[in-house]
């Protein structure tokens, strides 16, 4: 059996950047990365073996996030991702900030806009692995990153003007 | 795709990932400068874009700790698996115990099949390696000691309320040294070696494979014999280094053993 360290390891980093940008909190982060290696280590022989390491490891991650949130959300103590709006953005006092945070702008958006943007964005995923990665139609990839990013600009310019609405 | 073709959104999405088309690139740059406003949507999104992943630009530097160290994981997943092997190799035989149901009503326990089906055949083979790399092992024979063992067939038994029990072979001359688990195919396999009082050592191999036979399916490869026969799912599969005549009513007696404690629960 091939050591999967030397396969796995440079991966890390990228795994906590997706991992921090989904969840927002440094030991939230790596418990979710560390979740996703000890998952990846056990699944390591059922893997497909001319796969992707890189994009299975995303999609573990991906996957046990989106577990962890459901089960989160049916104890009560998470708001559901497509009904999220604007308080959390309006109601900092660095509003003046945020209009320029994008990465707290997309804490605004539901779960499946925010990984594609970080996945295509930050991760530089093909659109196809992105696609695959979140489950989704390859062929409706392009409109939901056009939706996201239309969202995206939506809540950075209503935080603007929650600002200026406070300003005056 | 040609140049002087109309541009749509989903080139414009490429074009904000720097993934559009070299051909392409001019005819969307000549858009954008006919439309002020569009272009003026593609350079905040392009914006975000490169803001977004400057702010993790320094996530993705920070040097990894060590708790998510491949090495550090695999330490922690050795040290457990350890733990939960023995209890996995325990749980094997116990869905083998319950298998055992309609085998005597479907054939003679001693009839031999004729033909060599491939499901036993697999069994068979598959124990008769595993025999082969553990009988000689001389400083771990097996993973989990018999003494142990009961202790775990004991805490699963009375866990799952289900009976499961490592068949006695004493009237045989051959005593329980242990078991350990094994990779199957495509499951796990359970192997109990017994040995008696020369050192001969004997193997019962349990494992999940397809097929319905009941028929014991005899097989000598150098000087260990195997009996392999399959149930309701599972194979077993007794070798040991003995004559035919020999291993027959140990064969039998493993039967008797899962069939009994299935029919008296």
């Amino acid at each position: 059996m091939t050591d999967p360290g030397p396969l796995i390891e440079p991966h890390i980093p990228a795994l906590r950047r997706y991992a921090f940008a989904l969840v927002r909190d440094r030991d939230r982060a790596d418990d979710l990365v560390q979740d996703t290696l000890e998952r990846a280590l056990s699944r390591w022989l059922l893997r497909r073996p001319d796969g992707d390491v890189r994009a299975w490891l995303f999609t573990i991650l991906r996957n046990l996030h989106v577990n962890a949130w459901r089960r989160d959300r049916r104890h009560g103590t998470a708001v559901a991702m497509d009904e999220v709006t604007m308080p959390a953005v309006a109601a900092r006092q660095e509003a003046a900030v945020e209009v320029h945070d994008v990465l707290a702008a997309l804490d605004q958006l539901p779960e499946e806009q925010k990984s594609l943007l970080l996945l295509v964005g930050v991760e530089d995923f093909s659109y196809d692995d992105a696609a695959r990665i979140l489950g989704m139609p390859i062929g409706t990839v392009m409109s939901r990153l056009s939706r996201a990013r239309q969202r995206l600009r939506s809540v950075v310019e209503t935080g603007k003007v929650a600002l200026l609405r406070r300003v005056k | 795709m040609t140049n002087d073709a109309p541009i749509v959104e989903d080139e414009l999405q490429a074009y904000v990932d720097g993934r559009l088309p070299e051909a392409r690139r001019a005819a969307v740059d000549a858009y954008l400068a006919r439309h002020p406003d569009v272009r003026e949507r593609v350079a905040l999104e392009m914006r975000q874009r490169a803001s977004l992943r400057g702010q993790l630009d320094s996530k993705f530097a920070e040097p990894v700790p060590p708790r998510l160290w491949v090495a550090n994981i695999q330490a922690a997943r050795r040290a457990t698996m350890t733990r939960r092997l023995k209890g996995v190799a325990a749980g094997v035989l116990l869905f083998a115990v319950g298998a055992g149901t309609g085998w005597l009503a479907a054939d003679r326990p001693g009839a031999v099949s004729a033909s060599a089906p491939l499901a036993t055949t697999g069994v068979a083979q598959s124990a008769n390696a595993a025999y082969r790399t553990f009988v000689v092992e001389v400083a771990h024979p097996v993973e989990v000691a018999s003494a142990q063992q009961a202790h775990l067939l004991q805490w699963l038994s009375r866990r799952l309320g289900k009976p499961l029990v490592a068949p006695d072979l004493t009237p045989y001359g051959y005593t329980l040294m242990g078991g350990r688990l094994l990779p199957g195919d495509g499951s796990a396999a359970a192997q109990l070696m017994y040995d008696d009082a020369s050192g001969k050592r004997l193997t019962l191999y349990v494992r999940a494979a397809e097929g319905s036979e009941t028929a014991f399916r005899f097989q000598r490869e150098g000087d260990a014999a195997t009996f392999a026969w399959i149930d309701r799912g599972f194979g077993f599969a007794v070798t040991a280094p003995v004559a035919r005549e020999e291993l027959m009513p140990i064969a039998e007696a493993v039967y008797r053993t899962f069939g009994s404690v299935n029919s008296s629960k």
